[in-house]
């Protein structure tokens, strides 16, 4: 019975690694552009799909893929947001959030067009591989992708920190105005900044991929996940997207365990809802 | 609004009673109730300014509503429609008494509709009440006292009729003094709290009123295709839809989501003609209100009213 439980506790942490590094994409460009990306989970879909493809037709393995999916995916989002969601969206609250739902309707639709609906995985020896750790059975590719996201977000927060790209954009997050004022072009920052976040999108969908399906619907599956961890570790903080996503990856996988495999999913959503409804600050947001 | 346009709306609703294809007659059948779907959005997100992302919560506690009396109850179909009315208005005086209450608005609004669809599917899924996945199947039965129509001309008059009414609320409240409080607090909270107005009260009626009506089409749905399950009732793909129909319109005005639905309509028909691949169409939609919301945020009937003015 212990084990069970311990099993599922190491499981959920292990995707939640994955779950923060999607949610610190979010979560950066909320606190930088405030803007809510509801395209988030459909641009996951973009990079789970140029994974596959590149695995499937050009024989790279999806960490072999890593870098160049993830620029790929920073190219995207930073000509997204210079082409679509800037122009679109005037600084307007409501025209930005219809405009990254725009987005994901194309996106989700255009993939759905192009491949079908079908879910399709890649069969590599990783998939199945297993770490035994006393009673229990790691699997290979989930301890891979903790680490690697846990270790991406630590560079991007050193990035974020040390690097002056990243004080600026830090400086425009908290004063575009001020911000102008010193030589930086906001308009330039949040196009990058959008960038950024979409690609640790694509770091994720490498990540994710030898051991998790992929679909042109498989967007909607982490939307609500991301936004989860992300207003529940207070929306455009670092730290709280790390913790919020470890919590939101035991919630989902103790979920399943207690209510279930057809009920257990309404745990993400009920924590989402009680967060919004009682704390909307999240655990270490700031008051608004 | 001239006479020669009302005439002209006539006609054109009053046309389809007239053909005796069946599947044009459905093609006019589903505009109507895109339009009517749409305009229920827009009484909440349109005057209101509160962006649902999950009003399909609405339409699938109706079209539950319709198929657990019958099955289970033995109840007249035609008792579902009150049943839903008030069903709806009820859950979304609840959601809107929780949200409005903490303060929600905007795009966190949104979010926690999406999240609130979400559990109501997940609990449609798994429930033994709703039959869970297996969805409810209504015996066949057809005929105008089970409210089952063989004709699909009788279908798209109940449509209509609901269309009808969905619009004549939309017109009160560009009339009305609770239509004026709603607009007044979309363009902006401060002021309008400053002249007296409740936002709590005045945000959750709007979607009571929205969501009751909804409903109501979650019934037409249920009866229409007999059968109702976790996503066709809960999916956020039909949330979506409403949206865009009023969005792509002109949300906040009152013929707007008729116009939408006929413009969407449009594109799915032709389009599909054309590339007939599931997901090209609403591809199509998703450019439409990228385009909208970059070139006339006011929507298609904007174009007619700066003309106008």
């Amino acid at each position: 019975m212990v084990e069970i439980y311990a099993a599922a506790l190491i499981n959920g942490l292990l995707i939640g690694g994955v779950y923060a590094l999607v949610a610190l994409g979010l979560t950066l460009i909320y606190g930088v552009l405030h803007i809510v990306n509801f395209a988030h989970g459909s641009l996951l879909m973009v990079g789970m799909f140029a994974a596959w493809l590149m695995a499937e037709k050009l024989g790279v393995h999806p960490y072999a893929a890593l870098p160049v999916v993830a620029l790929g995916m920073f190219a995207l989002g930073w000509l997204l947001y210079r082409l679509v969601i800037g122009r679109v969206s005037r600084g307007e609250d409501r025209a930005i959030l219809l405009a990254t739902l725009g987005v994901a309707v194309v996106l989700d639709n255009l993939f759905l067009t192009l491949f079908g609906g079908d879910t399709r995985q890649i069969e590599s020896d990783l998939t199945f591989a297993v770490i035994e750790l006393g009673p229990l059975l790691l699997s290979v590719p989930k301890v891979i992708a903790f680490a690697v996201s846990l270790l991406l977000a630590g560079a991007l927060w050193g990035f974020m920190a040390l690097t002056d790209t990243g004080r600026a954009i830090r400086a425009v997050a908290k004063e575009p105005e001020g911000a102008r004022l010193m030589g930086i072009r906001p308009e330039r920052i949040f196009a990058l900044a959008y960038g950024i976040g979409i690609g640790c999108l694509g770091a994720a969908a490498c990540l994710l991929l030898p051991s998790f399906f992929v679909s042109p619907h498989v967007g909607s599956v982490f939307v609500l996940v991301a936004f989860t961890i992300v207003v529940l570790g207070g929306m455009g903080s670092f730290p709280g997207a790390v913790v919020g996503g470890l919590l939101i990856g035991v919630t989902e996988s103790m979920g399943g365990l207690w209510l279930g495999e057809s009920l257990g999913p309404i745990g993400i959503s009920l924590v989402f809802i009680a967060v919004l409804l009682f704390r909307p600050t999240g655990l270490f947001g700031a008051a608004r | 609004m001239k006479p020669v346009l009302i005439a002209a709306a006539v006609l054109l609703a009053l046309g389809p009673f007239a053909l005796t294809s069946q599947s044009l007659v459905n093609i006019a059948m589903l505009t109507v109730v895109s339009a009517f779907l749409g305009q229920c959005w827009n009484i909440a997100g349109g005057f209101g300014g509160l962006t649902s992302f999950g009003h399909t919560i609405f339409f699938g506690t109706g079209a539950y509503a319709a198929a657990i009396m019958q099955t289970r109850w033995g109840l007249n179909p035609w008792l579902a429609l009150p049943a839903a009315l008030v069903l709806g208005a009820v859950v979304g005086a609840a959601i809107g008494a929780a949200s409005f209450r903490a303060g929600l608005r905007g795009s966190y609004f949104a979010l926690v509709t999406l999240a609130f669809a979400e559990v109501f599917r997940v609990l449609s899924n798994s429930l033994d009440f709703t039959r869970g996945g297996l969805g409810i199947n209504i015996p066949l039965g057809m005929g105008a006292a089970n409210f089952q129509f063989a004709d699909r001309r009788a279908t798209y008059a109940v449509a209509l009729v609901l269309l009808v009414l969905a619009t004549s609320a939309a017109a009160w409240l560009k009339r009305a003094r609770f239509g004026a409080q709603l607009v007044a607090l979309r363009e902006n909270e401060d002021a309008a709290a400053a002249l007296g107005i409740d936002l709590v009260r005045t945000k959750t009626a709007a979607l009571a009123l929205s969501g009751g009506l909804t409903a109501l089409g979650g019934v037409l749905y249920a009866q229409t295709y007999l059968y109702v399950d976790p996503s066709i009732s809960f999916g956020v793909e039909r949330s979506v839809e409403m949206l865009l129909v009023a969005m792509i319109g002109g949300a906040g005005s009152v013929w707007g989501p008729i116009l939408g639905a006929i413009v969407l309509h449009i594109i799915a028909d032709v389009s599909r003609a054309w590339i007939a691949t599931p997901g090209f169409a609403p591809m199509l939609y998703g450019v439409v209100l990228l385009v909208i919301i970059g070139v006339l945020p006011r929507g298609i009937i904007g174009v007619w009213e700066r003309w106008r003015a």
